[in-house]
This record gives C-alpha cells, sequence and structure tokens, in this order.
C-alpha cells in the first residue's frame, strides 16, 4: 500500500515536472516567430473555422431546449418575458463555453493529439529537430495560439445563436413576442456576462490544444499508443474544462 | 569529426550503451553493425542531440552535443542530414515541401531553393516526383526521398539509420550506390547503422561492431572480413551458433 503510494506520488512529480519543462519550452520558444507565425493562419482555420459547424449545431438545440424549460419551469409563477433572461444568460454564462468546450474537446483535442502522436512514433517530430527547427515553435506553439484565440470567438458566434434559436422557438412555440424576449435579455444583463464567457472560452481553447500538444508529444507504442493518446487527450481536456468551470466561477461570479 | 567517448545509456532497467568508445574521422563512411536492439540507432542519436548519454560525451567538431544550448544544437544539426529507417517524411507534405523544408529554415530565397531540391531529387533519381505525397512512394522511394532531404541542406556528416531495412535486394544496392554516390559528389562523412552485411562491405571504409553495449572491434572492411574475433564472425558470417 504504502509502495503503491509511492509510486504515484513520483509518477505524479515526474509528470509535474514534464508538464513545468514543457510550459518553459513553451515560453522560450514564443519569440520564435519567423517559424510559428506561417503557420498560425492554417491552425486558426482548422481549430476555428472547422469547428463552426459541431458548434452552431450544438448551440442551436441547446437554444430551443433552453427557451422550452424555461417556459415549462416558469409558466404561472414569473412573467414569461424570464425566458430571454434564462436563454441569454445560461448561453451566456455557461453552456455555450462548456458545451463548446467540451465539443471541441473530443473534435480539437483528439485531432491534434493523435496528428502528433503519429508524428512522434514515425519519427517526424525527430525528422524535424534534425532539420534544425524546434517542435515547441513549429507544432506547439500555432496550435496554442489558435486554440486560445479561436475557441472565444467560435463560442461567441456559438452563443448568438443559441439565443437566437431560443428567440425563435419563444416565438414560434411559447407564444412570446419579439419585445418580450427582447426585454428578457436586457434585464439583469451586465456587460460581465459577456465577457466571462469568452475569458472561459478562451481558458478551454488553451487547455484543449495545450493538453493535446502535451499528450500527443508523449505519445509511444505505434498504432495502439496513437490510439491511447487520443482518449486520453480527451479524457483529460473535458475534466480540465469543468474544473476550469468551477475555478472561474469561483473566482469571478 | 564525431566522437563517442564512453558513453552510458540505458532505458529503464536496460543498458543499451555501455562504455561506448568510437571516432569517426573526417571523409571516411564508418559503419556501426550489430545485432537487433543491441543499441545502433540509440548511439547515432546522440550525435544529433535526440538522445542525451547517462554519462559520457559525444563530440562534434570538438563540441560536447549534450551540453549545448538549443543555439549551440541547432548549429551543430545544420552540418549533420540524418537519414531515418522509415525515412520519416512529414506525410502531410509533398516530396518538394519535404525536401525543401530545411532549406526553408536556412532562409534560402525561392530560386535557390528550388534549384537545390530538384538537385537533390536528381542524385536521388527521383527527378519529377515534386507533387508526389509520401503515401504514393514505395518503400525505396521514401528512402530515397529521406536521402534527398538530408543532402539539400550540403551536411558535412550523414547518418543512415538502417538505410537498406525491409527493401529488396535490388533496391538495397540502389541504395549502397546512392550513399557511395552522395559521398563522391558531396564529401561527406557519413556513419551508416546496419545489419546488412553485403550493404556494410560496399559503403564502408571502416566498420565497427556493437556488441553488449560496447565496440566489440572496429576496422577496415577487409579487417573485418578477416577477423579472428567469434562474436564478430559470427555476426559477419550469419551463423545461428
Amino acid at each position: 500500500m504504502i509502495e503503491r503510494i509511492g509510486r504515484a506520488a513520483v509518477r505524479g512529480t515526474e509528470a509535474a515536472g514534464r508538464f513545468g519543462r514543457f510550459v518553459a519550452d513553451l515560453a522560450r520558444a514564443l519569440p520564435d516567430v519567423p517559424t510559428w507565425g506561417p503557420l498560425l493562419v492554417v491552425q486558426m482555420r482548422r481549430v476555428g473555422v472547422d469547428s463552426l459547424p459541431v458548434v452552431m449545431f450544438i448551440a442551436a438545440f441547446t437554444g430551443i431546449v433552453l427557451a422550452l424549460q424555461a417556459s415549462y419551469t416558469f409558466t404561472g409563477t414569473v412573467p414569461m418575458y424570464i425566458v430571454g433572461t434564462v436563454v441569454g444568460k445560461t448561453m451566456m454564462l455557461e453552456l455555450g463555453p462548456v458545451l463548446s468546450g467540451l465539443a471541441l474537446a473530443g473534435r480539437v483535442g483528439a485531432s491534434v493529439a493523435a496528428e502528433l502522436g503519429t508524428m512522434k512514433v514515425t519519427e517526424q517530430v525527430d525528422a524535424l529537430e534534425t532539420l534544425a527547427y524546434d517542435p515547441q515553435s513549429y507544432l506547439v506553439i500555432p496550435r496554442v495560439l489558435a486554440g486560445t484565440t479561436m475557441v472565444p470567438l467560435v463560442v461567441a458566434l456559438g452563443t448568438v445563436v443559441g439565443i437566437t434559436t431560443g428567440w425563435l422557438a419563444s416565438l414560434a412555440l411559447l407564444d412570446l413576442s419579439t419585445p418580450e424576449f427582447v426585454k428578457g435579455l436586457q434585464f439583469l444583463y451586465k456587460f460581465k456576462d459577456t465577457w466571462y464567457g469568452l475569458v472561459k472560452s478562451a481558458s478551454f481553447g488553451l487547455t484543449i490544444t495545450l493538453v493535446g500538444c502535451i499528450v500527443g508529444l508523449g505519445t509511444r507504442g505505434g498504432a495502439e499508443g496513437v490510439g491511447r493518446s487520443t482518449t486520453a487527450a480527451v479524457v483529460y481536456s473535458a475534466v480540465l474544462i469543468l474544473v476550469l468551470d468551477a475555478f472561474w466561477a469561483m473566482l469571478l461570479l | 569529426m564525431i566522437r563517442f567517448e564512453d558513453v552510458h545509456k540505458g532505458f529503464g532497467p536496460k543498458q543499451v550503451l555501455a562504455g561506448f568508445t568510437l571516432e569517426i574521422r573526417d571523409g571516411e563512411t564508418m559503419v556501426i553493425i550489430g545485432y537487433s536492439g543491441s543499441g545502433k540507432s540509440v548511439a547515432i542519436k546522440h550525435i544529433v542531440g535526440l538522445l542525451h548519454p547517462d554519462s559520457g560525451e559525444v563530440y562534434v567538431n570538438d563540441e560536447p552535443v549534450s551540453q549545448l544550448d538549443r543555439a549551440g544544437l541547432t548549429a551543430v544539426r545544420r552540418e549533420i542530414g540524418f537519414v531515418f529507417q522509415f525515412a520519416a517524411l512529414f506525410d502531410s507534405m509533398t516530396v518538394f515541401d519535404n525536401v525543401a523544408l530545411g532549406l526553408r529554415r536556412q532562409g534560402l530565397g525561392d530560386d535557390e531553393l528550388a534549384e537545390r531540391v530538384h538537385e537533390s531529387l536528381a542524385l536521388v533519381d527521383l527527378t519529377g516526383t515534386d507533387d508526389k505525397m509520401p503515401a504514393e512512394l514505395s518503400g525505396g522511394m521514401r528512402k530515397r526521398v529521406g536521402i534527398a532531404r538530408a543532402i539539400a541542406l550540403r551536411p558535412r556528416y550523414i547518418l543512415y539509420d538502417e538505410p537498406t531495412t525491409g527493401l529488396d535486394p535490388v533496391t538495397s544496392a540502389v541504395m549502397d550506390r546512392l550513399m557511395v554516390r552522395t559521398r563522391e559528389h558531396l564529401g561527406v562523412t557519413g556513419v551508416v547503422v546496419t545489419h546488412d552485411m553485403r550493404s556494410a562491405y560496399t559503403v564502408g571504409d571502416r566498420i565497427a561492431m556493437l556488441y553488449e553495449g560496447t565496440i566489440r572491434q572496429v576496422g577496415t572492411v577487409a579487417e573485418i572480413q578477416h577477423t579472428e574475433d567469434p562474436v564478430v564472425r559470427q555476426f559477419i558470417e550469419g551463423r545461428p551458433e
């Protein structure tokens, strides 16, 4: 038992050390703009533009369900314009960022881990190094910067879509008028609702891509190893997103 | 000159290199032979700093590789071309971009870069394959692109990791001829890791046998062919016992 705890402690310390070293290497590589600069746009397209359909799809249905659930909960108790408040607040503060974050952990995190994992086990990462490229500059920084900047944008668009479908559902299914829905949206709105969701989304984007890169570049053992890394990246990202969600709520709300 | 000095390297409980000492002289092609899993590839990965020794040191141009900072290591790597066992081509890039990648790092202009890429591809008999993707190439062609990528950089040293493994005898002979041609055209110092004795005799000036973590014997091709060391004899003759 004591031996097991000791081993776990050693593994944990080693993992923390590896993470610290990875982040230090990342910081060291940041000034190497000529290497990562040209690759950033490609990664921003992959992380951001290519993720739009899945995030829009999730947001659209979330908005509809939120409107219907709010109506179900509040009918006969409070004025129905509160439906707009619930849809707006919930999309901006919680469901927009978190549901999109979890979806992107599956789409982007898995893709980054699988791509870098394959490069690692086929010695492409070693080949990059022998060509005098720093893998941190060439592979990691463009992905992490793309994740940190594009995920908030994607979430912002998703939030707009979710609120729009919530509004349309309110008009079509709940007999709520547009002025009532807009009144609900404005009721209790604070500018913080907007930036809080975006800050949270940026931290999710950073986490998803950083975890994907760390796990991917740590891959060992061929195709099976790539599979393990892909699964691990999704699981770690999803867990960290939920932990970060609670962290930001405690810190900023 | 490349020099291994008493290099020790282990992975967990397995000690792969245990006092590995070897000197590779400028202009020669040194072939390192040994059983599968004996640590040949591990040894040459120390030369480019992909692995670091647990103790001992590897010197390239008298620079201790494991003690270099990032800039120093990059400077050493610019002088070395590495041909990987399975080519390690970037599978999302065309043949042209694979060969050009290292040249872009050196800041070559577009015209000079294209000229250098085509010259390197011609040297490995792959003219006209610019737009092909690695997945469209045979194993032998992939290895030749790997050589083109290495020689495009005009390195002082070229390291070949199992260049003929997995190839048919004719393609292996083509690879041997390319290695000889590369040396003749570019005058590079070569280190070839292999267990293919025909290839070793064809391309090598000297042959070193790695056995149980150390160099068992090093000598010219003729010296190795006439060795009386039973371990080396058994290996070069391919006898099971």
